[in-house]
This record gives C-alpha cells, sequence and structure tokens, in this order.
C-alpha cells in the first residue's frame, strides 16, 4: 500500500504536470503538438486501465480510436453535426465496437486474448479501408473543429487547448475514480487471481467485459478528439502498429500507475515528433528496440521505478 | 463449363490460389505451434523471419548468384541461426514470466527487423523469378496448373507432414512433446532441456524461412509482407487451437482454400473471412477447433 508520504509525493508532481501543461501554450511550446499528445494520453490511459489495472493485452486498441475518429470526422464534416455531438457519437461507437469484439474476445484468456484482439482490429482495418464513407487511403480530409456547444470557436489553438486539456483531466481522475471504486478492487482480483475471483462468486465475464467497452470508449474519446485537433483521420489511426503503440507507451511509462501512460505518451509521440525528419525509417528500428528493452530489464516503466525506489528508501529510513 | 456462375477456369484458379495461400498459412502456424508449445511464447516475430527468409533468397541471387535451390538451404539455416541467437540472448530470460512479456518483445524484434529493411530496400518491393526447373504450366485438359504453384503446395505439405512426422513419430520428438508437459521433469531424465528449448525456437523459424523462399517466386518481397501475414496466421491459430500439429496444418490448408473462394464469389469479404470464421469458431467453440479446453 501507497503510505501517506508517497501519495503526497504523487499530489505535488500531478500538480507540477498541471500547470505545466496549463502554461505550455503560453511558453511557446507548438499547441498542436501538445494536444495530439494530450491525446494520446487519454489514449493511453485508457489503454491501462485494461492492462494495468484488469490484466488484459489487448493488442487492438487502434480499432476503437480508428473508429471513433472516423465518426466524428464523417458527422462533423459531412452531416454537420456540432463537435460536441461528434465527440459523443464517437466515443458511444467506440464503445459499441467493443463490445460486440469483447463478447468475443472474453471467451479466451491470456495470451489468445490479445491474439483474438489483434485479429478483430485488423478486421476492422480492412473494412475502413474499403468503406465508402472513409476515403479508402487517403483518408476523411478537412474536418472542422466548429464551435462548442454553439459557443466556443475551437478554431482558436488556445481554446481548443484549454478544451482538450479539460477532457484529459476528467479522463485521468474517471480512471482513478474507477480503479479506487469496489468495481476497480474486484478488477485488481481478477488481475491477480481469476480463478479465485470465480470462485469466490463473480461474474468474471461482465466484469471484464464491462472494463472492455469503457476503455474502449475512452479510447474513442481519444480519437474524436484527435479528429477535431489535426482535422483528418486516416488508415493508420487503425493500423497495428498504433495497437502496438500504445502498448508501449503505457509499458515505458508504467502500467497499472496513474501517471505513467501519461508520461509514456509524451515520451513516445515526442520521440516521433523528433526523430521523424532526422531518421525516417529507423523510427521503427528505435521503437522496437524501446520494445525489445523494456521488456527485459524495465518492465516497471519510469512511474514504476520511481515508486519502487521510493519503496526501498522508505525500508532502509 | 460453370460453377455457380462462375467459369470453371476462374474457380479452379482461385482454388489453386487458395491452397498456395493455405500452405504458407499450415507452414507459419505450425512453427508458431511448435514455439508455443515448447517456449510458452506466441513469436509476433515469425512473420519477420518469414521476411527475411524471402530476402535471404532474393539477395543469394542478386549478390552471390546462388540459385532457387541454394536458398532453400542456405535461408533456413541462416534464419535458424538468428533464431538461436534471439534464443540464447533475449527469450530466456522471459520463461518464468507472464506470456504476454514474450509477445510483446517479439513484436519489439518484429518492428526492428522491418525498419532494417525498409532502410535497405524500400517499401517497392522485390520480385523474384521463378526457378528454371518449375517454369511454365501444365494442362491438365480441365485447367491449366502453374509448375510453380503446384510445387510450393507440394513441398509445403512435405514440409509440414515431415515435421508432424518428427514430433509425433520420433524418439526426438517424443523428448520434445513430454518438454512440453513437464519440462522439469524432462530435464530430471538427463535431457538437455535448454538446449532443445533453444533448438525447437531454431527449428520454428527455419521453417519460417523455407516458406519465405517459397513465396518468394509468388509474391513481391517487401519489408512489411510478414507483418500483415502473421496476423491472418494468428486467427488461423486461434481457429485451429495450437495444441495439434494436424490441427495447425489442415486449419491452415482449409483456410486458404475458403479464402480463395471467397475471392471468386465476394471478393470485398476476402480481406475479412478468416477473422470472421475465428469470430463464429470463438463463439461456438471457444477453445478452437482442434484445441483442448483448459
Amino acid at each position: 500500500m501507497a503510505s501517506a508520504r508517497a501519495v503526497q509525493h504523487a499530489r505535488v508532481a500531478w500538480a507540477v504536470g498541471l500547470l505545466l501543461l496549463i502554461a505550455a501554450p503560453f511558453i511557446g511550446v507548438y499547441p498542436i503538438f501538445v494536444m495530439n499528445a494530450l491525446c494520446f494520453a487519454i489514449f493511453a490511459c485508457a489503454f491501462n486501465l485494461l492492462l494495468g489495472f484488469t490484466g488484459l493485452l489487448s493488442f487492438g486498441h487502434a480499432a476503437y480510436l480508428a473508429a471513433a475518429a472516423y465518426a466524428t470526422g464523417w458527422l462533423v464534416r459531412s452531416a454537420g453535426w456540432s463537435p460536441e455531438l461528434g465527440m459523443l457519437a464517437g466515443t458511444l461507437i467506440a464503445a459499441a465496437t467493443g463490445l460486440v469484439v469483447g463478447l468475443i474476445a472474453i471467451r479466451r484468456q491470456g495470451i489468445y486474448f490479445a491474439m483474438i484482439t489483434l485479429a478483430m482490429a485488423q478486421m476492422v482495418y480492412f473494412v475502413f479501408l474499403q468503406a465508402p464513407f472513409t476515403g479508402g487511403e487517403d483518408g476523411l480530409q478537412g474536418v472542422p473543429r466548429g464551435k462548442l456547444f454553439g459557443l466556443l470557436p475551437l478554431a482558436d489553438d488556445k481554446i481548443m487547448y484549454f478544451v482538450v486539456l479539460t477532457i484529459f483531466v476528467a479522463v485521468f481522475l474517471f480512471v482513478i475514480r474507477v480503479v479506487h471504486s469496489p468495481y476497480g478492487q474486484v478488477l485488481k482480483a481478477i488481475r491477480e487471481n481469476e480463478p479465485r475471483a470465480i470462485s469466490l462468486g463473480y461474474d468474471v465475464d461482465k466484469y471484464k467485459l464491462l472494463a472492455f467497452v469503457l476503455s474502449t470508449g475512452l479510447a474513442g474519446l481519444a480519437g474524436s478528439l484527435k479528429t477535431l485537433v489535426l482535422g483528418f483521420a486516416t488508415l493508420s489511426d487503425a493500423h497495428w502498429s498504433l495497437s502496438g503503440e500504445v502498448v508501449l507507451m503505457t509499458l515505458l511509462g508504467g502500467m497499472g500507475t496513474f501517471a505513467g501512460p501519461v508520461l509514456g505518451a509524451f515520451t513516445i509521440i515526442g520521440l516521433q515528433n523528433f526523430l521523424a525528419d532526422r531518421v525516417g525509417s529507423w523510427v521503427t528500428v528505435i521503437i522496437g528496440a524501446i520494445f525489445v528493452v523494456c521488456v527485459v530489464a524495465f518492465r516497471r516503466g519510469f512511474v514504476g521505478e520511481l515508486l519502487a525506489w521510493q519503496r526501498r528508501r522508505q525500508k532502509v529510513g | 463449363m460453370e460453377i455457380l456462375g462462375i467459369p470453371l477456369q476462374a474457380f479452379l484458379g482461385q482454388l489453386m490460389l487458395g491452397l498456395v495461400n493455405g500452405s504458407f498459412y499450415a507452414m507459419l502456424s505450425l512453427g508458431l505451434a511448435v514455439i508455443f508449445g515448447l517456449l510458452g511464447i506466441v513469436n509476433f516475430a515469425h512473420g519477420a523471419l518469414y521476411m527475411i527468409g524471402a530476402y535471404v533468397a532474393w539477395g543469394a541471387l542478386e549478390y552471390l548468384g546462388l540459385n532457387y535451390w541454394a536458398a532453400l538451404v542456405l535461408a533456413p539455416l541462416l534464419v535458424g541461426a538468428v533464431g538461436v541467437v534471439i534464443e540464447r540472448t533475449l527469450l530466456k530470460q522471459l520463461y518464468k514470466i507472464d506470456p504476454i512479456y514474450g509477445l510483446l518483445l517479439t513484436f519489439g524484434l518484429a518492428l526492428i527487423a522491418e525498419g532494417i529493411f525498409r532502410d535497405a530496400f524500400g517499401v517497392s518491393g522485390q520480385s523474384y523469378p521463378v526457378p528454371e526447373l518449375l517454369q511454365g504450366a501444365t494442362n491438365l485438359g480441365f485447367m491449366v496448373l502453374p509448375n510453380y504453384r503446384a510445387w510450393v503446395i507440394v513441398a509445403s505439405l512435405l514440409v509440414c507432414f515431415g515435421t508432424w512426422f518428427v514430433i509425433e513419430r520420433t524418439r526426438l520428438g517424443s523428448y520434445l512433446r513430454a518438454g512440453t508437459e513437464n519440462p522439469a521433469l524432462v530435464q530430471a531424465f538427463g535431457i538437455n532441456v535448454p538446449v532443445m528449448v533453444m533448438l525447437t525456437y531454431a527449428a520454428g523459424a527455419g521453417l519460417a524461412a523455407i516458406a519465405g523462399v517459397l513465396a518468394a517466386p509468388v509474391i513481391q518481397i517487401t519489408p512489411l509482407m510478414g507483418s500483415n501475414l502473421i496476423i491472418v496466421v494468428f486467427a488461423v491459430v486461434v481457429i485451429g487451437g495450437m495444441g495439434s500439429i494436424m490441427g495447425s496444418i489442415l486449419t491452415g490448408l482449409v483456410l486458404g482454400i475458403i479464402e480463395g473462394l471467397t475471392k471468386v464469389f465476394y471478393p470485398e469479404a476476402s480481406n475479412i473471412v478468416v477473422f470472421v470464421i475465428m469470430a463464429i469458431v470463438l463463439m461456438i467453440r471457444p477453445a478452437g477447433l482442434f484445441g483442448k479446453e483448459k
């Protein structure tokens, strides 16, 4: 159990992080970059709810991000919906997709679960490749940001930025709330020892399915938001490499920690931005190498290592 | 002659193509099953090893002037050696922890291999000539059968049944099966399990390389060819269940044929038919067609 001091440290760290994020657009940081990173942070937090707190490895989370990205993009651009309704619809569509895939995938455990979610996501990818409304290889371009609730003009980058930041903070707090709720405790029990949870009388499948739907819905929210920020949705949102990246963000930051996925998302997005013009296709090699190093030597991730170090120091002190 | 409104020639042609694809599914899912059985690791790098096999064949011809038949020997040895290095340096450290880490590590390896080959050869792809001996086609009267495709099917069936024979009918195979059941006990009987595990991974990698060489003349050789295929093979493995060698082979072949026929009757769905079948099988028989429910 985390000591009172550790909790205090975490709170201070979060407060500093939040202040930095609030200050970011005023101190010359490129707002689109931070917004994009925040969207991926939401994506990684959603993913972590599943991998870190329930012990389920979904290897196809890009599918839900993309489903929402396309839905929001199409509804806002072609059907003229407002951004808030577009996001709501995107989130719900992602959650509904998650419900269908979840019903199929939870029939197997462990490594099979990962393979099934990957295969189902590939199916979604092919559907998007061929569906008439996604624009195929070109993607869905020119999505307007519109006005939030008919009032806030999102075309202004600063306003858009604070909308994204607010949604990110809300998702972050929501994940903490879920994990600390009685429901979250059952999820943890499933992660630690599924047969035991079953023998205690919990309908494990129902709990897992709800976690899957929550996680895919939030992943969808990230996708909807990303479409509004960038103004487009493309096939690369649905590609398996993105499903791999969100695993890496969570692993690198520290799975099963709250701040880990956020740090991981910022690190990976920052790294990709930094490397893109400099090393070309070696980005893939570097991402792969980080994967290998994380798995072999750094399984607790940044935040996990930090917490472990804190615990060790407390024992000594 | 027509079948359900489709000319017989086109029908048989797609059936043949499906069978060729099915042979690749069979060989790759077989390798995955063997590796999973003993190492408990789902080898995401399997697709990358298959891709490297194809590039070895291409490179051997391009730079060394070595022909197809030499590549068929060289590629599995070379890729098997890569497998030994991977197993000794990386996989070895993961046997005692959650199997998802094995998937993630091999995923990372696949990315590394893909990135390196993309940097070296670009994404446009290379083509490899059909070996002289197997050029041309045979007229069977009711259809024209390209010789190379027939060879792929025959060769992969030989490889698959050879593997099945070694595992199910030889002493070496019995050690392997025993090791899958209870490695500690097999070790106690004086069999060097770590070496056996290493060689198993190498053999699985070699199988993937053979598939890569066989595929080289019938596809575009690109750095991405492995990853796109391996996801379908995962679905094949889920459908068949990884418990049975013969099950893997059969499932691979049958799904290849179904995919080929889908191309004839409803081409839009040919990319997703394997995944749809996977979903249906999971609803009816979660352990897979040949798997055992735990």
